[in-house]
């Protein structure tokens, strides 16, 4: 009865006491806020560095008409160095485009046989095998680009040379169509259930059902996936520098070689004295790619959440 | 050319059954659901299934227009007939089946189109012989519509996502989508239950309304509704049916035991 009394009012006793495991509940949450925010600290500065070093370059070398619309790129020309990126634009650009090309129908497709036709086991080793692709290194598609397609086009198509827009478009599709597959394939795991349901219900076949309802109500989704292809395109370096042939070029068909945004710089840079009018305008390219890829991904993002929201 | 000859001649002799099933059992796998069920349901008439949870009056309604198999580990024998037609035998087109039997879910399902686009759904579906003009499919709305009450509501926005109606008026259209294709039966598993009591009154006067027109078999687990929205009354348990009587009958005098507790509201 007496010590209830106390209880009541005085004061708890020990109120006042930390013990470790608050301090280190602080700790991590410091710890655990520096990894959730990094990404953002990490790609501030990554432009900011891109920007810097290609700074000078923009301020005084650089002629907007030059560099966009010339076709000469001459960055070691001794009397009169020339930066123009038209024609490794229409090089990313083209390799890029048929890379779609080959990617969207294999995508969609397994997308579409994964999601909506398989089941069970056959689904699940399917998905562990698009990851796993997903997964293989660049250089490897690289050297497949070198050492297997491009004998293989030579002989095909008697042409001189195999390292072509050709080859590195199908290298390139090839290696962008797992990851549109998974993001395509969750765009459709996204439609529900009901809809199926009720198309079949009102005596639609398997593929008026997907054709007629699914489809379209992925399409966002879908869109999404292709978008992503593109951004990781116009990013992709080690397979396109080995596949193109690397010859500056604006291709007038599939069998031209062709040399890439990304592959230049990849080329050029260890060659280049730092801080050289060279070298901050393989920065300046930098720069552009770097926007290229930030909006075409934030676009595709964008498109997604869209429609898990919905 | 087969096809509309033997429409034809089961339109001159309207049958008097509009589904018929002989020792029908059905498994989930290694799980019997339905055991041996002989049921004769009229034509023309609102037929109510009612039962405990798990007892199969369910899985067989969704027997009879075949949706069951999308489950892909479902196993059946004896046979369904609707209108004097098997649906069962081998050389049945699902599609076929699934025309001359409409559904309609627990969850209004309106497709992510618009009002107009889900009302020819199913119409545009079985009807690919030939172009419908604009004003042809029109008419077909119109009369869909008008048919469950709604157009009245929904004439001035058919281009409108069904989505954005109200669960009633999604309902209502549910219904309404299968009409274009003139359908032999209407399922409709329990079609109230994800309604408010307005909606559920709305529903219930629109399916008295199209009795005669269509043959209805309904599955429900609210036994008033039952009484109030049916003419003849089928109780199930544990995949067997115990009284299949005329609702009111089933209702006052129920012959058997099982029948008269779980109306009483004993379990279930």
């Amino acid at each position: 009865m007496q010590q209830a009394q106390t209880a009541i009012s005085g004061r708890l006793p020990d109120i006042d006491q930390r013990d470790l495991a608050w301090y280190v509940d602080k700790l991590l949450q410091f710890l655990v806020f520096i990894g959730g925010i990094s990404a953002i600290i990490l790609i501030i500065g990554i432009f900011t560095f891109v920007t810097i070093e290609g700074f000078g370059f923009l301020l005084e070398g650089f002629s907007f008409k030059e560099f966009f619309l010339s076709e000469w790129w001459e960055p070691t020309d001794e009397d009169e160095p020339t930066y123009g990126i038209l024609a490794l634009v229409a090089g990313t650009a083209s390799v890029t485009g048929l890379a779609m090309i080959v990617a969207i129908p294999f995508s969609l497709g397994a997308a579409v046989y994964i999601g909506e036709f398989s089941t069970g086991k056959t689904r699940e080793a399917l998905k562990v095998m698009v990851e796993l692709l997903a997964a293989i290194p660049s250089v490897v598609w690289g050297f497949i680009g070198l050492s297997i397609m491009n004998p293989l086009i030579i002989k095909l198509f008697d042409v001189p040379v195999g390292l072509n827009v050709l080859n590195a478009g199908i290298i390139l599709g090839l290696m962008a169509a797992p990851i549109m597959t998974s993001i395509a394939e969750d765009a459709l795991k996204a439609v529900p259930d009901r809809y199926r349901e009720a198309a079949e219900a009102l005596g639609a076949t398997r593929w008026q059902v997907i054709y007629k309802t699914v489809l379209p109500a992925a399409k966002n989704g879908l869109l999404g996936a292709v978008l992503l292809g593109v951004g990781r395109g116009f990013g992709e370096t080690m397979a396109v520098l080995m596949a193109t042939g690397h010859a500056i070029n604006i291709p007038g068909s599939v069998f031209d070689s062709v040399r890439a945004l990304t592959a230049t710089i990849a080329a050029e840079l260890g060659e280049t004295a730092v801080g050289s009018e060279h070298y901050q305008a393989l920065f300046t390219i930098g720069i552009f790619l770097f926007l290229i890829t930030f909006v075409i991904n934030l676009t595709a993002d964008l498109i997604v959440r869209g429609i898990r929201k919905s | 050319m087969n096809m509309q000859a033997s429409q034809a001649t089961q339109e001159q002799q309207v049958p008097e059954m509009a589904i018929h099933t002989r020792d029908l059992s059905l498994w989930y796998g290694t799980f019997q659901a339905l055991h041996n069920i002989n049921l004769d349901i009229k034509a023309g008439r609102i037929t109510s299934l009612i039962g405990p949870s798990g007892c199969g009056k369910s899985t067989f309604l969704r027997s009879v227009n075949r949706i069951n198999e999308r489950l892909g580990y479902v196993r059946i024998e004896g046979t369904i007939d609707v209108n004097n037609q098997n649906i069962y035998d081998e050389d049945v087109e699902l599609v076929q089946v699934r025309k001359q039997v409409g559904m309609v879910f627990q969850r209004p399902n309106p497709l992510p189109a618009s009002i107009r686009d889900n009302i020819l759904y199913g119409h545009r579906l079985h009807n690919r012989d030939r172009k419908y003009s604009r004003a042809e499919e029109d008419d077909i709305v119109e009369d869909s519509l008008k048919q469950v009450l709604l157009w009245d509501k929904v004439k001035d926005i058919l281009k409108r996502k069904a989505t954005e109606l109200s669960l009633e008026e999604q309902q209502k259209l549910c219904i309404a989508r299968l009409l274009p294709v003139k359908p032999a039966v209407l399922l409709m598993d329990e079609p109230c239950s994800s309604l408010d009591p307005k909606g559920t009154a709305a529903v219930e006067e629109l399916i008295w309304e199209l009795r005669g027109k269509y043959s209805i078999l309904i599955v429900t687990h609210n036994m008033a509704q039952a009484r109030r929205a049916s003419e003849e009354c089928i109780f199930m348990l544990m995949g067997k049916v115990i009284e299949h009587a005329d609702t009111a009958e089933l209702f006052v005098t129920p012959k058997h035991k099982e029948t008269a507790d779980y109306i009483e509201g004993r379990y279930g």
